[in-house]
């Protein structure tokens, strides 16, 4: 009983391939009646999202197994043998299970920490349940992956810190603010960035929403959708001094926001802080603002290393994140062992059995004329000897089996007997 | 009452690290250890209190020693109430090390007992814990102070490192700051004014002895300006730190000056 896993991802190969790759999920009751053509895949799951493409599968040989597995999707996907071979990775057992337990946990992502590659993961799951391609182990198997996931996800701070500019500027107002609630904003310049910023506020309870646009009627629509209202453009100054956080974006080549402005500005406020938000190129607010007290300024590319700064935190997580991984492979695998106990003490026994049965024939042959109670007393005493001198390694490859390394006690003891 | 002693002294050590590390690495645990030993010291510490006050018959607050071990302990008391009032975690990185500086400091004191019993002890006990909770409620803005002048370089920098993750939202520091002040400022504009009574009864006449109350004064200044600064001339944020940050470490150097 073996876990493979083959595939490819964002990092191994380049979209022209991972496209060629995909599996839709349109057709994935055909996919699966396909993949049903290879009965030595006894269990499979289909992971198919725009960064990777990979199959999980319950084999009885590696080798045989992923031969198989190459073998389905080139003849799915019409693609000529060994053309792709050296963007695919393949993983075994353990390091099958650690990818998968990774891949959800989004330590695998392009973007580490990013939220929808769990859903991802139970989707193909979902899919491969209702088509009857998984089975006992693969089922344990994924269930543990969302909780593994779960459990990283709370126990590290892998997904806290924003990766996105938008979220960053949120982000940033709350480090400020500490709550965005009951905020004023105010937008400069309607533009696609200036109104996710303003939507990511609003649904992190600002209320106050100022609209201003050089073009006054574009000013008046986005207020409408955003539930704030529109003001003229030779009025930003008085109504700043109500308001708290600023996002500008026009198209002006020069600065709109000032400093002599903002130091008056600011003195009206009674040194509330205020928090401008400039993602226009060029630059909408005059740089030398920032250093007036309580006032905060951040460019785009301000908010671009924010990003970075997040990302490389995230990182950092992510070998925290690891720790919690190894652990939980580590109980997967007594899992998986734990089935495997029970056949090895079996075949254990029969080994044993058959030697006896075989040498004990012997012995009688050679002895001759042997009466019932001596051929009894004979048979019983190799019994005992063998019940005896099994009893203590099958108890103790029970015990053993709970502890962390209770796999290796399997293999060695298949190993040391030749069992099959 | 040397093991009273020596087991918060204990409980203080292990919390401020315990503190220190959290700040360095995100452990919950971390956190809890840290809060749980800082409370059992503060119970040890008040046991430690009432067991010197009954030694001496008075409150603790007549010689060196007891000015310290007083310190500390209004120290860690006011952090308790803002810990449970702002839940911020990492407060106490900055502030418990006051305290237990404060309470080893006083370790190597001596432990006399004065020999001269105050007189008027109602009014002296009223000064004496007004006054120490005004300086403990300073200290802690001190603690928030530095806090809020770290956050605040970080994000006017624009390169945001650990501290950034770390440290909580400027307004709550600012508040925090606010709040101190409000409280801290009529603390000790009774506790001087409780202290003036009580010279007042002790001497039979009115005086106010420069040298003695400086330390006194130079607090109730800090407190009286920022109080009137916040209401008259909006002062805040970095500005409303800062003055506590550098008016909490003048009060320090006043101290030694003035021991010395």
């Amino acid at each position: 009983m073996n876990l493979i896993i083959l595939g490819v991802n964002h990092k191994t190969a380049p979209v022209e391939i991972r496209e060629k790759l995909a599996f839709s999920e349109k057709h994935f009751e055909e996919t699966f009646n396909a993949l049903h053509d290879y009965p030595e895949l006894k269990e499979k799951v289909i992971l198919s999202t725009c960064n990777r493409v990979e199959i999980y599968a319950r084999v009885g040989n590696i080798d045989d197994g992923i031969k198989r597995l190459k073998d389905f999707i080139y003849r799915y996907h019409n693609i000529n043998k060994g053309e792709l071979e050296k963007f695919f990775y393949t993983y075994f057992t353990e390091d099958a299970v650690e990818h998968l337990f990774k891949v959800s946990s989004s330590l695998d992502s392009m973007v580490i920490g990013e939220p929808q590659i769990l859903g991802q993961v139970k989707d193909a799951y979902t899919l491969a349940k209702e088509c009857r391609a998984t089975g006992l182990i693969l089922n344990q198997l994924f269930e543990k992956a969302f909780s593994v996931a779960k459990k990283v996800r709370n126990e590290t701070r892998i997904a806290e810190s924003a990766v996105s500019v938008s979220y960053a500027a949120v982000e940033l107002a709350k480090k400020i603010f500490g709550d965005i609630d009951g905020k004023v904003i105010m937008i400069i310049g309607v533009g696609e960035m200036s109104e996710l910023a303003a939507k990511h506020l609003i649904s992190s309870g600002a209320k106050g929403i100022l609209v201003s646009n050089r073009t006054f009627d574009r000013a008046i629509e986005l207020a409408r959708d955003l539930k704030g209202s529109a003001i003229r453009f030779d009025s930003i100054e008085d109504e700043l001094v109500r308001t708290d956080i600023v996002i500008s974006s026009t198209g002006a080549p020069h600065f709109i926001i000032k400093k002599d402005m903002v130091e008056r500005v600011i003195h009206k406020r009674r040194n509330k802080p205020i928090f401008f938000i400039d993602i226009a190129v060029p630059r909408d607010v005059e740089p030398a603002i920032n250093t007036i007290e309580n006032v905060f300024l951040y460019d785009i590319d301000d908010l671009q290393n924010v990003v970075d700064a997040n990302i490389k935190e995230r990182e950092k997580e992510s070998q925290k994140a690891m720790e919690i991984i190894k652990k939980e492979v580590g109980q997967f695998l007594n899992w998986l062992d734990g089935l495997e106990i029970v056949p090895t003490i079996a075949a254990l026994r029969e080994k044993a059995e058959a030697i006896r049965l075989k040498e004990l024939e012997e012995a009688f042959s050679k002895l001759g004329t042997v009466s019932d109670k001596e051929r009894i007393v004979i048979d019983n005493l190799t019994s005992a000897i063998i019940n005896k001198l099994l009893h203590e390694p099958t108890v103790n490859l029970k015990k053993q089996i709970e502890s962390t390394d209770g796999h290796w006690y399997i293999k060695v003891v298949r190993h040391l007997f030749n069992l099959e | 009452m040397k093991i009273l002693f020596g087991i918060t002294l204990f409980c203080y050590f292990i919390s401020m690290v315990k503190y220190f590390s959290y700040l360095a690495v995100r452990k919950r645990m971390l956190f809890i250890i840290a809060t749980a030993s800082i409370t059992a010291g503060f119970v040890f510490h008040t046991a430690l209190l009432v067991a010197r006050s009954m030694e001496t018959g008075h409150g603790p607050y007549t010689t060196t020693f007891e000015y310290y071990a007083f310190f500390s302990w209004a120290t860690v008391l006011v952090y308790l109430i803002a810990e449970i009032r702002y839940k911020i975690k990492d407060l106490g990185s900055f502030v418990i090390p006051i305290a237990f500086i404060s309470l080893a400091y006083s370790f190597s004191l001596s432990r006399y007992v004065s020999t001269t019993v105050p007189i008027v002890q109602f009014w002296l006990t009223i000064h004496r814990t007004l006054s120490f909770i005004g300086y403990a409620t300073l200290a802690l803005t001190f603690g928030a102070g530095i806090m809020y002048i770290i956050q605040e370089s970080q994000l006017k920098s624009r390169h945001l490192g650990t501290f950034y993750y770390r440290l909580p939202s400027l307004e709550i520091l600012d508040e925090i700051n606010k709040k101190a002040v409000d409280i801290g400022f009529p603390l000790i504009t009774l506790g001087f004014i409780s202290g003036i009574i009580w010279a007042w009864q002790r001497d039979g006449y009115f005086s106010l002895d420069f040298k003695r109350t400086l330390l006194m004064i130079i607090t109730w200044s800090i407190y009286g300006t920022l109080f009137f600064g916040r209401i008259m001339a909006g002062w805040r944020g970095k500005r409303a730190a800062r003055f506590v940050v550098y008016g909490f470490m003048v009060v320090i150097i006043a101290y030694i000056v003035h021991i010395y």
